[in-house]
C-alpha cells in the first residue's frame, strides 16, 4: 500500500503555527486578522527601536505584513513563523531607519561590560569583616499597594529606564521581558550568543530595577 | 559525605541573578545560590525586586492597535489574496 507523501518538513513550527501557515496560503481572511492581532501591536513597538517615530513604526509593521504575505508560499518553517515575522520586521526597520540615517543598534559584547548590577557603596567595602554584604539592603515591595506598582506612573518610570539602555541591551530586554520571546528567540533574531543575550538581558534588567527602586522609595519615603 | 559549600557574597549573588532565573547556573553555583538566598534577607529582596521588575516590564505589553491600521491591513490582505 502505497504511502501518502510525507509533508513538507517545518521543524520550526508548532502545530498551532503551521495551521496559520496553511491557512494564510489558502488565502484565508480570518487568519490573517488571527496573526496580525496577536503580531501587530508588538511590531509596533519593536520598529520603535529603530525608527523615530510611531507613525513610521506603523509603517514598518504594514510593510512588514506584505513581506509576510510574499514569502509565505515560499516560507520553509525553519525557525518559528513569529521569529520568521519579526526577522522581516527588523530587516524592514534597520532598512527604513538607515534612510532615515538613524543610529541602528548593532549587537555588541561592549555594550553587555558596563559595570555592576548595584552600586558597589551599597556593600561593605573590603577590609570589613563582612566585606561584599549589603550595608543599605534593598527593602521588599510587597507592603507597595498593587496600584502604586501598576501604575501609568511606573509604566513610565520603566519605559523611560529602558529608552536610556544602550542599544542592544534595550533590544534584548524590550523582545524578552515585554514582548515575552524566548532566549532561544532572541538569540536568533539578534544573532547574539546564549552568553551575550543573558548578559545583556542581566544588564539590562539590573538597570531597570534600580530606577524602579529609586521612584518607589521616593514615593513611599 | 558533606560537601563544603564555598559561601558568597551578597556583591557576587546580585549579578548572578539573571543567570539564576534562567537556569545558566551549574549544580554547585545553583546551591551556593540559594544557600546564601536561604539566610539573607537583603538578597530575598533583591531576588523579589528583580522579578517584580520582570513583571511590571511585562506590563509595557498592553496597547491597542489603531483602527486605521487593521484597515488597511485588510485592504492589503484583499489586494494580496485576489493576486
Amino acid at each position: 500500500m502505497a504511502e501518502p507523501p510525507a509533508p513538507p518538513a517545518f521543524p520550526g513550527l508548532s502545530p498551532e503555527e503551521r495551521r496559520l501557515v496553511d491557512a494564510l496560503r489558502a488565502r484565508d481572511e480570518y487568519a490573517f486578522m488571527e496573526l496580525t492581532d496577536r503580531y501587530q501591536a508588538s511590531l509596533v513597538r519593536v520598529a520603535m527601536m529603530y525608527v523615530g517615530s510611531r507613525a513610521v513604526a506603523e509603517d514598518v509593521a504594514a510593510e512588514t505584513w506584505l513581506g509576510v504575505l510574499r514569502g509565505i508560499d515560499g516560507f520553509q518553517g525553519r525557525s518559528s513563523l513569529r521569529t520568521w515575522i519579526f526577522r522581516i520586521l527588523t530587516n524592514t526597520a534597520k532598512t527604513r531607519a538607515q534612510r532615515e540615517r538613524r543610529s541602528i543598534p548593532f549587537a555588541s559584547l561592549g555594550d553587555g561590560d558596563d559595570g555592576p548590577a548595584v552600586d558597589p557603596d551599597r556593600f561593605l567595602p573590603p577590609g570589613d569583616p563582612a566585606a561584599g554584604a549589603w550595608a543599605s539592603p534593598p527593602r521588599g515591595w510587597d507592603d507597595l499597594p498593587e496600584a502604586a506598582l501598576l501604575s501609568a506612573e511606573t509604566r513610565s518610570v520603566i519605559d523611560a529606564a529602558i529608552d536610556q539602555l544602550p542599544p542592544t541591551q534595550r533590544e534584548v530586554i524590550r523582545l524578552r521581558d515585554v514582548e515575552g520571546f524566548s532566549s532561544g528567540e532572541v538569540r536568533a533574531l539578534l544573532e547574539l550568543s546564549e552568553t551575550n543575550q543573558r548578559v545583556l538581558l542581566h544588564r539590562a534588567r539590573s538597570k531597570v530595577r534600580a530606577a524602579l527602586e529609586r521612584y518607589l522609595s521616593e514615593d513611599t519615603a | 559525605m558533606s560537601v563544603h559549600i564555598a559561601p558568597i557574597a551578597c556583591r557576587e549573588l546580585v549579578e548572578l541573578i539573571t543567570d539564576y532565573l534562567e537556569g545558566a547556573l551549574s549544580a554547585e553555583q545553583h546551591a551556593r545560590f540559594e544557600n546564601h538566598i536561604a539566610g539573607c534577607d537583603g538578597c530575598t529582596a533583591y531576588l523579589e525586586q528583580m522579578r517584580e521588575t520582570i513583571r511590571l516590564t511585562g506590563r509595557l505589553r498592553e496597547q491597542q492597535i489603531s483602527p486605521d491600521a487593521w484597515v488597511e491591513l485588510l485592504h492589503a490582505f484583499r489586494g494580496w489574496a485576489s493576486t
